[in-house]
Formats: C-alpha cells, sequence, structure tokens
C-alpha cells in the first residue's frame, strides 16, 4: 500500500512540475499578468493569508462536528 | 453520513485549490489575465451549488414517495446550503465584474437569473417558515423545491445562452469548454468544484444533525410530560 502512496505522490508532482515547466516556455510577453508578484515572492504572502482563514473555517468545522457527534452519542442516535 | 474521511478530503481539496489556485500555471488571456484564477472560486462555486440544488430536488422527490421526514430533512439544508453558495457567487462574481468591467451588476441574463434564482430559494425558505405541522410543511415545501429547480436551470443555464451575455458560452463568448479551459485550469478546477460540493454538504449534514437532535429531544420532551 505504501509503495503504490509513493508511486502516485511521485506522479501527481511529475504533472505539477512539468505543468509549470511548459507555462514558462509558452509564456506570452502581450498579456500582463501578476509576475512581478511573483518574482518578489509576495505572492506567497497571499497564498499564507488565504490558507490561515481557510484552516480557521476548518477547524470551526471540525469543532462543530464533535460538539454535535458528542450530543449524539449522548442521545444515542445512530 | 457522519463518517470524517470525505470531510477531511474536503479539507485537503480546498486547501490544494487555494495554494495551486493562486501558484499554479494559467493560460495567460487578456482583459483577465490573473482573475481567470476566480475560475476555481466563483465558477466553481456555482456549479457546487448547481450539483447541491439538484441533490436537495431528488430529496424532495424521495420524501414525497416514501413520506420519510428524514428525506425532506436533507432536502431543506441542502436547499439552504445551495442558497448560501448562490449568495456567495453573486457576491463574488460582482467583486470580479466591478474589477473586470468597472460595474458591479453588469446588465447580463446570467446574473438576472441567477439573482432570481436566489429569490426563488428565498421563497422556498419563507414558504417552509409559514407552517407549522412537520408534515405539511414538508409536504408543500418538496412539491415547491421540485419546480423551483425545474425553473431554475433554465434561468441560469439556457436563457443567458439565447441571448449576448459577458459569460462563456453565451452571445458570441467562446464556450467554457473550448478556449478558456485548457488543461491547466482543469487540474484545480476539478478538485475545486469536488472541494465545494463536499464543503457545501458537510455544512448541510451539520444541520440536519442538528435538527434531529431537536426534533428528538422535542419528542422526549413530550413523552416525559405526558401523564
Amino acid at each position: 500500500m505504501n509503495k503504490f502512496k509513493s508511486i502516485f505522490f511521485l506522479l501527481v508532482s511529475v504533472f505539477f512540475i512539468s505543468g509549470n515547466v511548459i507555462a514558462q516556455t509558452a509564456a506570452s510577453e502581450a498579456v500582463p499578468m501578476a509576475d512581478k508578484l511573483r518574482a518578489d515572492g509576495k505572492i506567497w504572502v497571499v497564498v499564507a493569508v488565504i490558507a490561515v482563514v481557510f484552516v480557521g473555517i476548518a477547524i470551526n468545522m471540525l469543532r462543530l462536528e464533535s460538539k454535535v457527534g458528542k450530543i449524539e452519542k449522548e442521545l444515542k442516535i445512530k | 453520513m457522519k463518517k470524517i474521511w470525505w470531510k477531511i478530503l474536503c479539507i485537503v481539496l480546498l486547501l490544494y485549490v487555494i495554494v495551486n489556485g493562486l501558484m499554479g500555471p494559467v493560460p495567460h488571456l487578456p482583459i483577465l489575465n490573473e482573475s481567470i484564477r476566480n475560475t476555481y472560486f466563483h465558477v466553481a462555486l456555482w456549479l457546487a451549488m448547481t450539483t447541491l440544488l439538484f441533490t436537495s430536488m431528488i430529496f424532495s422527490v424521495r420524501y414525497l414517495s416514501s413520506g420519510n421526514i428524514r428525506h425532506d430533512d436533507v432536502a431543506s439544508e441542502l436547499a439552504k446550503s445551495g442558497l448560501f453558495y448562490g449568495i456567495l457567487g453573486c457576491l463574488s462574481g460582482s467583486v470580479w465584474a466591478s474589477f473586470t468591467w468597472g460595474d458591479p451588476w453588469p446588465n447580463d441574463p446570467k446574473l438576472n437569473g441567477a439573482a432570481v434564482g436566489i429569490l426563488i430559494y428565498l421563497a422556498y425558505l419563507l414558504l417552509r417558515s409559514s407552517f407549522e405541522d412537520e408534515q405539511r410543511r414538508a409536504r408543500i415545501a418538496s412539491v415547491y423545491n421540485i419546480f423551483a429547480f425545474a425553473v431554475f436551470v433554465p434561468l441560469i443555464y439556457i436563457l443567458p445562452r439565447l441571448t449576448d451575455s459577458l459569460h462563456p458560452g453565451s452571445g458570441g463568448n467562446s464556450t467554457f469548454g473550448s478556449y478558456d479551459m485548457n488543461n491547466d485550469l482543469r487540474m484545480v478546477f476539478y478538485p475545486a468544484i469536488i472541494g465545494w460540493i463536499l464543503f457545501g454538504l458537510w455544512l448541510a449534514e451539520l444541520r440536519v444533525r442538528i435538527k434531529r437532535i431537536n426534533r428528538i429531544r422535542e419528542e422526549d420532551f413530550l413523552k416525559v410530560r405526558k401523564p
């Protein structure tokens, strides 16, 4: 099982990397993109902010899950 | 339905969408530039919403054929999740439009159709709240839900294609599939749809469980009070 998981993970990462390489060679100078943000590395701040917000929401949902689960166990609902 | 695996999957998928959505490669398109990435959020949300509302309609049909109130529970909460996504979709679309076209509500048939669709589902909630008796509420609401979805699909998908529209696929714009949906986008777009659907399901499922807990508590309370 672990062997398949690691092969799968390698395949997936190959797809991602190849996608990036292809995009760089085919980049059209004509259409302006946010390359400055990327070159600065500041784009990661944006990613981090959104990810933090989402992780906060996810943690809250999981807390709700456990609370509801506890009540259900107490009332012995299936 | 209480299994946790699909909820963890949902979190993983949405985190993947957030990271790859912003960092991954996208086609360089004029006018849209980087905002094509909104596809993973705004568009995926709409598709997830349609799925949720469709499932809600299915459960309404199941309620009408079975009379089991549990089906109506699910139908109503899925409709609420769908409505929530619809409102988010309209807000996010408005932000995107005001940035791209300078107008937060360009007179586009899809937007107007979406607004009417939201009103229809708000009316569904209003209808539900106007009944005291659970079974009667469920029956009438289920019938309304089926009609609501039957009206919603043409409003959002068919009518906009018949006229000029800013949205892809209608009035002179290339369809979604052919032009700006290349493989780079697809890699994040499909997981995004699944992630948002799962998230909407999760929201609905929590509310369904709370509804059922309250119903059991009410029944217990009534039983205890009986002489």
